[in-house]
């Protein structure tokens, strides 16, 4: 089977699958205090107004550059955050309001691998006792039953049985993502929020770590929300891709759509900035003037009137909706 | 003129001859940089690639003569700049050379400017430093720098903070503080990294074009192949503290030698096609403490390694028009001792 089929097969396949995760309007202001009372003076509107479903056992990509939000929707999809608005909804359960208890026991099903390897595993602790954690959390357990368990989950992503005597410090970058894949595994969760998981390691391991998260996707039949600002590993890793700017989704398409036929200008512009490792390819690249706008602050209309070789007068005064201009190829552009 | 200018226009700008950099752990030295030799041509821009650790910013560093003194040292081999040595000058007559002739930026630009001194002030401190002329003649410069790397209210900026900027906006600064006394020779180690990519566009274009406006060189310091096929004409493949291989952009792109440069270029997920398995290189790289003494630094990690591997050590050599790899599959990275060996070997 070549590549591309494997590809047509997939895509197939997934479509008859049910929704896991469905998103509907999210919106997560950060507050801005001032003053000697520490009064709020405004938002920061990191997410506004998002809405996207993911179907089990598809890889969603997010995509946009730092401070789009795209981080933010993924730890308020996990309910790291309290949503500020809309409505989140995991396999048909809204999870958007529950707290303490009940929270704790739909965590469970979702887990996060954190994109530095260095700082989200505790130093203190043995690598067999940071796997544990999670696991002891929520059931109690025959220690030595529990260590083969864990033994198991370490060979399986790549690291020697021995790791589980070690700490963190004792291993390389690379090896230390693996070790938050396995803790991220443990649960035997449904949905991983995987944010930014190779931006911190060299092109060789970051090679190694894309190809395993691949597997124990099918092997788990695990269901992915990737968060990256690299498009290529984006593109190679996701389903479907959303693309996001200043906390808006501009716009979302199948992994071949986004690539072949860009509809939002932002996303043309973006795709075409990526410098190519292939000198054949000479690129007409369309360069963004300036930078993007404060989301304190953020501009009126389209989020990306300012900066838009494309915009029209229409574009400053209303937000355009993200809609369906073609079968599963969404976008918010008034040009559609 | 002095008697640098009259230099013959032939010689390479920069010429790294054997270079040796060591740093000092527990009282001993240890090599992040063994033997590396590569010439810069005049208006070239060389692109400097490989994964972290393989001494690609220490040997920059060694250039510039910025190591951490006493921890970091030059153990061997020359460094010309126009022909002179520079790689023995006194601090005082390096810091003549350092910001006028040859002038560097560094990856993060958020910790490489002052926060407590003004944008103008900066970029007047380094025309001060190597030019005579009024503050009022620098302040005017500085503003028509700022204004040339294309930052927008430019005689605004000057009198705000680092901190005022943006991240991209403070690379453009450090572009301006760099090219303030139009250098032959720029060194930019990973000048783009922190940056998003739309910005990356806007400062390589930059780059690119105060290049051929300047007739300056470029040393490009960069992990990102990609960054490398835009802007690079010559491109230096760094592994372990060794080159291994070195060729014009086109040849390394289409052509890669070394199964080092290879596997790097298989393993990154791509645009222009669809992969399902990307190539990854198994192992980690040795510690610089225990760096193999004899045979290919690769050795242990290549999947096309020979028993030879492990004890000859393999050289530069020719493997097809201005293009140059150190591994052992082609005949001319043999040493001439171990090829006469290896020959006697067979005759027998």
């Amino acid at each position: 089977m070549t590549t591309r089929d494997f590809i047509q097969d997939r895509i197939d396949s997934l479509e008859n699958r049910d929704v896991l995760l469905e998103v509907q309007n999210l919106k997560t202001y950060y507050p801005v205090t001032g003053g000697f009372f520490k009064r709020t003076i405004g938002h920061v509107k990191a997410v506004d107004d998002v809405s996207f479903t993911i179907r089990k056992g598809e890889t969603l990509g997010l995509v946009g550059e730092s401070g789009c939000g795209k981080s933010t929707t993924g730890r308020t999809v996990l309910r790291l955050m309290k949503p500020t608005g809309g409505k989140i909804l995991f396999e048909g359960k809204e999870i958007t309001k529950v707290s303490g208890s009940k929270l704790q026991r739909a965590r469970r099903d979702f887990q996060m691998v954190f994109q530095d390897p260095y700082a989200s595993l505790n130093p203190m602790q043995m690598v067999g006792d940071i796997i544990a954690e999670p696991i002891l959390n929520y059931e109690k357990r025959d220690k030595k039953e529990l260590e083969k368990e864990i033994k198991a989950l370490l060979t399986r992503v790549g690291l020697p049985e021995a790791a589980y005597y070690k700490y963190a410090h004792e291993f390389s970058g690379g090896q230390r993502q693996r070790i938050g894949i396995a803790r991220a595994l443990a649960l035997n969760p449904k949905l991983i929020v995987a944010d930014e998981p190779v931006s911190a390691l060299d092109v060789s391991v970051q090679s190694q770590v894309l190809n395993l998260l691949k597997e124990l996707q099918i092997e788990f039949d695990l269901t992915y929300l990737f968060i990256a600002h690299d498009l290529s590993v984006v593109k190679h890793m996701s389903d479907r891709i959303g693309v996001m700017y200043l906390g808006s989704l501009v716009e979302v398409a199948s992994n071949r759509d986004l690539y072949k036929e860009p509809l939002h200008p932002y996303t043309q512009a973006l795709i075409s900035a990526i410098p190519e490792p292939n000198t054949a390819i000479k690129k007409e690249r369309i360069v963004l003037e300036g930078d993007v706008p404060s989301p304190q602050n953020p501009p009126t209309g389209c989020p990306f009137h300012t900066r838009c070789p494309m915009a029209m007068e229409i574009c400053s005064k209303e937000k355009p909706p993200l809609k369906e201009v073609r079968p599963g190829h969404h976008v918010a552009c008034v040009l559609y | 003129m002095t008697a640098k200018n009259i230099t013959d226009r032939s010689t390479p700008l920069l010429q790294v001859e054997n270079l040796q950099t060591g740093f000092k752990i527990d009282g001993d030295f240890y090599n992040a940089v063994e033997g590396v030799s590569f010439n810069v041509n005049r208006k070239q821009i060389v692109g400097v690639v490989g994964e972290s650790g393989c001494g690609k910013s220490v040997m920059s560093l060694s250039i510039m003569q910025l190591l951490p003194q006493g921890i970091g040292k030059i153990r061997g081999g020359e460094v010309k700049f126009e022909g002179q040595n520079i790689s023995e000058l006194s601090d005082k007559k390096m810091n003549e050379i350092r910001g006028k002739d040859i002038s560097m930026i560094f990856q993060e630009p958020m910790t490489s400017l002052n926060p407590v001194f003004t944008i103008g002030y900066q970029i007047e401190e380094v025309i001060l430093n190597h030019e005579k002329i009024s503050k009022k003649e620098a302040r005017l410069r500085s503003v028509s720098l700022l204004k040339s790397v294309g930052i927008p209210r430019a005689d605004k900026i000057v009198e705000e903070y680092p901190h005022q900027l943006s991240g991209g906006m403070r690379q453009r600064v450090m572009i301006a503080m760099a090219i303030a006394c139009q250098p032959k020779l720029l060194i930019a180690d990973e000048p783009t990294t922190a940056l998003d990519v739309t910005v990356q566009a806007q400062i390589l274009d930059l780059m690119k074009g105060i290049q051929e406006a300047n007739d300056m060189a470029i040393i490009l310091i960069t992990h990102d192949l990609g960054v490398v096929a835009e802007i690079c004409d010559e491109v230096l493949v760094m592994y372990a503290g060794k080159i291994v291989e070195r060729a014009t952009v086109e040849e390394l792109f289409n052509n890669p030698k070394h199964p080092y440069t290879d596997l790097l270029m298989k393993a990154i997920p791509r645009m222009d096609e669809d992969v399902e398995v990307l190539a990854t290189i198994d192992g980690l790289v040795p510690s610089v403490m225990n760096m193999p003494q004899v045979g290919c630094r690769f050795a242990n990690r290549c999947p096309a390694a020979m028993p030879e591997c492990l004890t000859v050590t393999p050289q530069l050599g020719e493997v097809g028009v201005n293009h140059e790899t150190a591994c052992l599959l082609y005949e001319n990275s043999w040493p001439a001792d171990a090829k006469s060996q290896r020959e006697g070997a067979s005759m027998a």
